[in-house]
């Protein structure tokens, strides 16, 4: 898949998290998001778009949810 | 005899029985009132009538404009009684019963009377019975024989209306006022059932007459919907069919295969050959009415177009092989094989819809994650309700509506929120104006004027708030910001039901001022007083309801608003009892049932999470195949690796995505470029032309099986004749139910699925899922249809859910934060189109299209306000084209001020339209449903199809020659 096209739909999960006050909890809550809903390719490809490319384009938030809580 | 007076002198009464007519609607009373008919005592509820009574009690009395889905008019005369002590001889009908009173229904005076009232009609009426219509179906035919009518006295050559012209304008029934007797029960079913009063009586005394507004049936505000064919008594009002076919010999109960309503509908046969749909007057979501689709638009099931032969082909730009069910079945399982082994199993894939039955959806699911080896299978809620599927479960624990339809009755604020029931769901529309005539107040949130804005008689919304496409989520913020600041919040009700903590973050965060209405009415294009008057009104007055639509799910925050929703009905303590709750309308009729039957690539049948070790060892165990705790792809997801060359095989049931799904090139340029396609269905629809192996459908009229609809009812279908898709003639093969193609397909892949009925798959389901475990094909013969849950607690069902608590414990309330979409109106597309449909035509039209409904809507036009049009210089019925950033397509316009400046819509029921080739890739962040509402788009005047037009045309003509069937693709275009 076009990893821009991941990109654009983890940013807009993303979004949706960053209401929210607690901003270690909106981390685990956007990677879980991915774990549950992503295929193991589509979070393999964007978890490698991080470590390869510092994940140019995915907003920090999204990064750092990616390194942090992202299943393999 | 001895039956009534056991059962009367114990003060109760005879059974319901829905065959029965009682004359007057059944009241509901605590107290009871006992009453003595011919000699009969009976206790019956307080406003009961007394020809109702009598009815309970075994008695008939004579009557003509009496029927009990009718509120009593009392203008036949025939139901006359005598009441002991009481001067004269009242009706029956408009009689409330009275303590102690003695009734009298056959005596000599009432006889002679009744006499001279059948003497009067039958000496205006044609002598016509041996060849007439409604033959041995004629409630004056009856009357007459009942009351002894022998001779009438004053002939039949005084003025009359025996020479009064038929209305055949209509397609499906016949308009004969010769043989009216102006009893106005089909005036009153307009009014009273339907709600469009649309008939009338016109002129006086003698020269009175049913009138359709002075006009032809066709040219009237008629919505077909059959309610006066149904109340008419006499064949002035008959189905075409029947007169056609004569009347019917038996009848079966199934259901609609329409839209989300599910109604329940008695399949009136002569043998194999449907004569007519009749509405279910027991049927618990419709209670006897129907629309124009289910009632009259079941045609297509015998359609010329319709294969009934499987086909195989190599390549999409070959002819298709005509062969039988074994060749076509081991042709794909070989293909299936082939790719698995070149691409491996993450290549492969299937999609369900909700047109098709839960056995159906279910045997896909377990096809695909049993024996495909992965989770790649999906639904077509995927593009509608997925939104609603993740929104619920997030914040009150279940991915379903919180209610019946008959909640709406007990409703005093009713908030409709981008749907628009009376086009999309017509029988719930109907019951929904009921309520509103009786004085619910009413509150509007859509882009365009829908119907129930001002368009509907007698009903007004309350407020309309015509917000911008898109600015959904701002607009429940807003209304919440009120709620919130206001004081009027259900302190009570929040403490006790949800996470305290949830709502004290919402709380905070919709107080902010950047949420108020005044930060927020530019954005929304709602003044802030009109919001805020909005708010106030669903808060403070009594039971509130929203119902809801696509126009809340298919956008980029369509989760959010569902969210949204939930949260505004939780603080405002409406969730948990009748008249209040989240209604999500759905579009078709099984969105509901393929999403409880694991249609999603993340979950198992009972939304449980693919990578739940309890569900994937109860599926393990008892599918008997390893499973992965992976989820799989979305239909998107799919769409994007086939054309990457990345997705090679799709089995694709009852699913139309080539015309269903947005941005149609995209899809098409996946679907060809996929290996083995796969579609399973009645006609050669858009995806069929892009695939190499075709299996013929059965249609509802042709298998069994259950539809769960809007409010979880789950219903039979029930099968009333052979399967028509017969193979290939010269084998001579038997059609199947479509649960048998899947289960042979399995058997050719290796995995033996051993159901020998559909009711075999429901034991299943019910085995393996908590809310069906009392649910089984046995069980809905004896209640009719079951509300899940139905479990041990349940055993009939659940109406009303979340009652003592959610069924996540306690309710959550999430932070929703309004982002506007990247789908961006600038100079070069200035306007937004959204989509929607209409009420003749249903989802991507396989079926209506194919009917004599498309006399109401032959092709979709785009709707654009005067003032656009007139920047632009289009005038009504101007062709025009519309470009987006994903496409163009051309189409007709029609001026109306229903849609607002800045804003066109149109309907996406004709694949020649090409409304999904300017549809975007974008979609909801949490479920990638498309967000079909908005499209950045300009307009201007063209003389020619768009160059997708021209390329469909041949294309799909060429495609309907490879099946060996002639196309009669009429596509209308600019001269």
């Amino acid at each position: 898949m076009q990893t821009d096209t991941l990109i654009k739909m983890a940013n807009q999960i993303g979004d949706f998290f960053e209401a929210e006050p607690n901003q270690a909890q909106a981390q685990k809550d956007i990677a879980n998001h991915l774990n549950k809903f992503w295929t193991k390719d589509m979070r393999n490809q964007i978890a490698a778009h991080v470590q390869t490319s510092q994940g140019v384009g995915l907003h920090a938030q999204v990064i750092a949810a990616i390194a942090a809580h992202l299943n393999p | 005899m001895d039956d009534i007076k056991y059962t009367t002198h114990s003060h109760s009464v005879n059974k319901y029985d829905p065959e029965k007519d009682y004359g007057t609607p059944k009241k509901t009373s605590e107290k009871l009132v006992s009453l003595e008919i011919d000699g009969v005592t009976v206790s019956v509820p307080e406003g009961t009538s007394i020809m109702h009574a009598a009815q309970l009690s075994g008695v008939t009395v004579p009557k003509l404009c009496a029927t009990d889905s009718l509120e009593a008019f009392g203008s036949c005369r025939l139901c006359l009684v005598e009441i002991e002590g009481r001067k004269g001889y009242p009706a029956s009908c408009t009689t409330p019963v009275a303590e102690g009173i003695k009734v009298h229904t056959q005596t000599g005076k009432l006889a002679d009377v009744r006499r001279g009232v059948m003497e009067l009609y039958i000496s205006d009426h044609p002598l016509d019975c041996l060849t007439c219509a409604a033959n041995g179906d004629c409630e004056l035919q009856d009357m007459a024989g009942a009351v002894g009518l022998r001779e009438v006295r004053y002939g039949y050559e005084g003025e009359n209306h025996l020479k009064a012209e038929k209305d055949e304008s209509n397609p499906y029934f016949t308009f004969d006022p010769s043989k009216c007797i102006v009893c106005s029960r089909c005036v009153r079913a307009c009014e009273e059932t339907q709600g469009t009063f649309a008939l009338t009586i016109e002129g006086r005394g003698f020269g009175s007459k049913v009138s359709a507004g002075n006009q032809l049936f066709m040219d009237s505000e008629c919505v077909s919907c059959g309610a006066c064919v149904q109340a008419c008594p006499t064949a002035t009002l008959m189905e075409k069919t029947v007169i056609d076919m004569g009347t019917p010999e038996h009848k079966v109960t199934t259901t609609c295969a329409y839209c989300g309503v599910g109604c329940s509908f008695n399949a009136e046969m002569k043998g194999e050959e449907v004569v007519r749909m009749s509405p279910n007057k027991d049927g618990g979501a419709n209670h006897g009415h129907s629309c124009v689709k289910g009632r009259f638009a079941w045609g297509y099931a015998t359609h010329k177009d319709r294969i009934t032969t499987p086909m195989i082909r190599k390549s999409i730009h070959d002819e298709w092989q005509i062969v039988g069910w074994d060749e076509a079945i081991d042709y794909a399982a070989s293909e299936i094989k082939r790719i698995e082994a070149k691409y491996g199993k993450d290549a492969m894939g299937g999609i369900t819809s909700s047109r098709c039955t839960n056995e159906e959806v279910y045997v896909t699911q377990k096809l695909v994650r049993a024996v495909f080896g992965t989770n790649n299978v999906d639904t077509c809620a995927r593009v509608c309700h997925s939104p609603t599927g993740y929104g619920l479960k997030q914040t009150i624990g279940e991915s379903a509506g919180t209610q019946t339809f008959d909640s709406v009755m007990k409703s005093d604020v009713i908030m409709i929120i981008g749907a628009n029931p009376t086009d999309g769901h017509p029988v719930f529309a109907s019951q929904m104006k009921r309520r509103l005539r009786e004085g619910a107040k009413l509150i509007i949130a859509d882009p365009r004027a829908i119907d129930l804005v001002e368009n509907s008689p007698h009903i007004r919304a309350d407020y309309h708030l015509n917000l911008r496409p898109g600015t959904n989520v701002a607009l429940i913020s807003a209304i919440a910001h009120v709620v919130v600041t206001e004081g009027l919040v259900k302190e009570d009700f929040v403490k006790e039901r949800c996470e305290w903590d949830s709502f004290v973050a919402w709380r905070d965060f919709v107080a902010k001022p950047e949420n108020s209405p005044e930060a927020m009415e530019e954005t929304i294009g709602v003044s802030a007083t009109t919001m805020r008057a909005a708010a106030r009104m669903f808060a403070t007055n009594g039971n509130g309801a929203i119902y809801y639509g696509l126009g809340v799910t298919e956008h980029s925050q369509g989760s959010t608003m569902v969210m949204g929703i939930a949260n505004l009905a939780m603080a405002t303590g409406n969730v948990g009892r009748e008249g209040v709750g989240i209604n999500p309308l759905r579009g078709q009729n099984n969105v509901q049932g393929s999403c409880d039957m694991g249609s999603m690539p993340h979950e198992y049948p009972g939304y449980r999470h693919v990578s739940d070790p309890m569900a994937k060892a109860l599926f393990e165990a008892a599918w008997g195949r390893p499973l992965s705790i992976e989820p799989g792809l979305r239909i998107p997801n799919m769409l994007d690796l086939a054309g990457e060359g990345r997705f090679k095989a799709l089995y694709c049931v009852g699913e139309d995505i080539a015309q269903s799904d947005p941005n149609t090139q995209h899809v098409t340029h996946a679907l060809e470029s996929m290996e083995c396609v796969i579609v399973q269905d009645l006609f050669l629809n858009e995806t069929a032309m892009y695939a190499h192996v075709f299996f013929p459908g059965a249609s509802f009229l042709e298998k069994s099986g259950t539809f769960t609809n809007a409010e979880r009812r789950i219903s039979p279908v029930r099968r009333v004749m052979a399967p028509k898709n017969i193979g290939k003639p010269e084998l001579k093969e038997a059609g199947m139910e479509d649960w048998e193609i899947t289960a042979k397909l399995s058997a050719a892949l290796g995995y033996e699925m051993h159901y020998k009925h559909a009711s075999e798959i429901m034991d299943e389901i019910a085995a393996l899922t908590p809310t069906f475990k009392g649910v089984s094909f046995k069980k809905l013969d004896e209640l009719g249809s079951i509300q899940w849950p139905c479990d041990d607690a349940n055993p009939a069902g659940t109406p009303t859910m979340h009652i003592d608590q959610f069924v996540r414990g306690k309710g959550k309330f999430f932070i929703t934060q309004y982002i506007p979409t990247t789908e961006k109106v600038n100079a070069k597309y200035p306007l937004i189109l959204t989509t929607g449909r209409i009420l003749s035509q249903y989802n991507v039209g396989a079926q209506t299209r194919r009917t004599a409904n498309v006399a109401w809507h032959a092709e979709d036009v785009v709707e654009i306000h005067p003032h656009d049009a007139s920047e632009r210089g289009i005038r009504e019925g101007d062709w025009i084209g519309i470009n987006s950033r994903s496409g163009e397509t051309v189409l007709r316009a029609t001026l109306t001020e229903r849609v607002q400046p800045g804003v066109i819509y149109t309907t996406f029921h004709h694949p020649e339209s090409g409304a999904n080739v300017i549809t975007t890739d974008n979609g909801d962040w949490a479920t990638n449903c498309p967000e079909f509402k908005v499209t950045a788009v300009q307009v201007t005047r063209v003389n020619q199809l768009s160059d997708w037009q021209k390329e469909y045309k041949t294309f799909a003509e060429a495609q309907i020659a490879y099946t060996g069937k002639t196309s009669d693709k009429k596509q209308k275009q600019p001269a």
